[in-house]
Parts: structure tokens; sequence; C-alpha cells
């Protein structure tokens, strides 16, 4: 009965976190923003639900294919959001215009003009 | 042109209305489906009205994500273990699919 409780708190959870992700990918102005919203909310919360449903099924071959769903979205979902918003940047998707520093085009701008002066 | 867009939103509600899309019944476990699911119709507004390819991208690997945690409710709910290896192989297919969108974008070939 309380490990019933137990899960079901925990895919509570990992519900609410899933839902308020979505609102950020709908709401927010930007491509990074957006990135970073969905990512990291969407990543904790399917998370949170994987691991409740192995708290219901305990010990069983299914609770083993949930362990081994979560530590995979743990590796892969970073890399991935890594690779989208490095290739947005490239393509020159514009920041939102109350966004007020692009730290990553100035190093590049540097690293530019590093060259140029040692060729 | 405001007219015609809340004209369209309330011909999406009153057909969600109409289709008991709102009243939730059944044991709570369908009632969770039912809001991860709503959580994806939403994700799909972003794919469809993205304004950049990127936008599109980020809402499909998002959408992998959330369908993993779909079909492990289906499978709690069905008492069925062959929920979580389609739930696997989508989330490798996902990954895959998001790191040749992103090389896409970057204008590089794919064998580089």
């Amino acid at each position: 009965m309380i490990r019933h409780m137990i899960g079901m708190a925990f895919i509570w959870i990992g519900m609410l976190f899933n839902f308020l992700g979505v609102l950020g990918l709908l709401r927010l102005p930007d491509v990074y923003t957006r990135l970073q919203a969905a990512t990291k909310c969407v990543t904790f919360g399917s998370a949170g639900l994987l691991f409740g449903v192995f708290v219901l099924k305990g010990l069983t071959s299914f609770g083993f294919k949930v362990l081994l769903a979560i530590a995979f979205i743990f590796l892969t979902a970073p890399i991935s959001a890594h690779a989208i918003a490095r290739a947005a940047h490239r393509s020159r998707v514009p920041l939102c215009p109350e966004s007020v520093a692009d730290l990553y085009e100035a190093d590049h701008e540097l690293k530019e003009e590093g060259r140029h002066a040692s060729s | 042109m405001r007219i015609l867009r809340w004209l369209a939103g309330a011909i999406v509600i009153g057909a969600l209305a109409g289709l008991n899309f709102f009243v939730f019944e059944g044991p709570l476990l369908v009632k969770l489906i039912n809001v991860s699911l709503f959580s994806a119709l939403v994700v799909l507004y972003r794919v469809i009205r993205g304004p950049s390819p990127a936008d599109r991208v980020i809402a499909l690997d998002i959408l992998g994500v959330l369908i993993i945690g779909v079909l492990a409710l289906l499978g709690l709910y069905y008492e069925q273990g062959f929920f979580m290896d389609i739930a696997l192989i989508w989330a490798l297919l996902s990954f895959v699919a998001a790191l040749a969108f992103a090389k896409v974008l970057e204008g590089r070939r794919l064998d580089d």
C-alpha cells in the first residue's frame, strides 16, 4: 500500500514537470529559451515518471527495462539538446529582442580575429 | 485576422468538448495518460507552427521523451512488458534523428 502511494506520488510529480515544460515550449519567445525550458523539465519529468513506474512494478523485468530507459534518457537528452542549440546558433537563428548578451557569438568573433592576426 | 484565429480556437475547443475530451472517466491511470497525450498535442502545435526549423527539431525530440512516459504508463495499465521495448527503441531512434537533423541544420554532410 505505501509502495503504491510512493509510486503514484513520483508519477504525479513527473507529470507536473512534463506539463510545465511543455507550457514553456509553447509560451517562451525564443529558440534557445524554449530549448532549455523544454529539455530540462521534460527530461526530469519523464525520469520521475519512469521511476514511479519502477517503484510500482518492483524488481521485475519490466522494472529493469524502466531503469534502462531512465539511464538512456539521462545520457542522450543533453547531448541532442546541445547539438540542436549549436546548430541553431550556427544557422543564424536570431535571438529574441529582449536578450542582452550573446557570449557564444563574442567568443566566435574573438577566435576569428586571433586566426587572422596569427596568419 | 484575429477574429479568424479566435474562431478557429473556438471551433477546436468545441470539437474537443463535443468528443468528451475534458470529461475524464475510468481509472486514474487513464486520466494520467490523457494528460500526457494533451501535452503531446501542445507539442504538435509547436511542430506545425515553429518559426524556424530548429523549433520543429526541438519539438520532435521532446515528443519522443514524452512518448516514453506514455508508453510506460500504458504498460503499467495493460500489465504487458513489451511496451518498454517499444519505448527503448523509440528513445534510440529519436536520439539518432535529433543528431542527424542537427547536422543537416548546421550545413554539414551526414558522413562528415
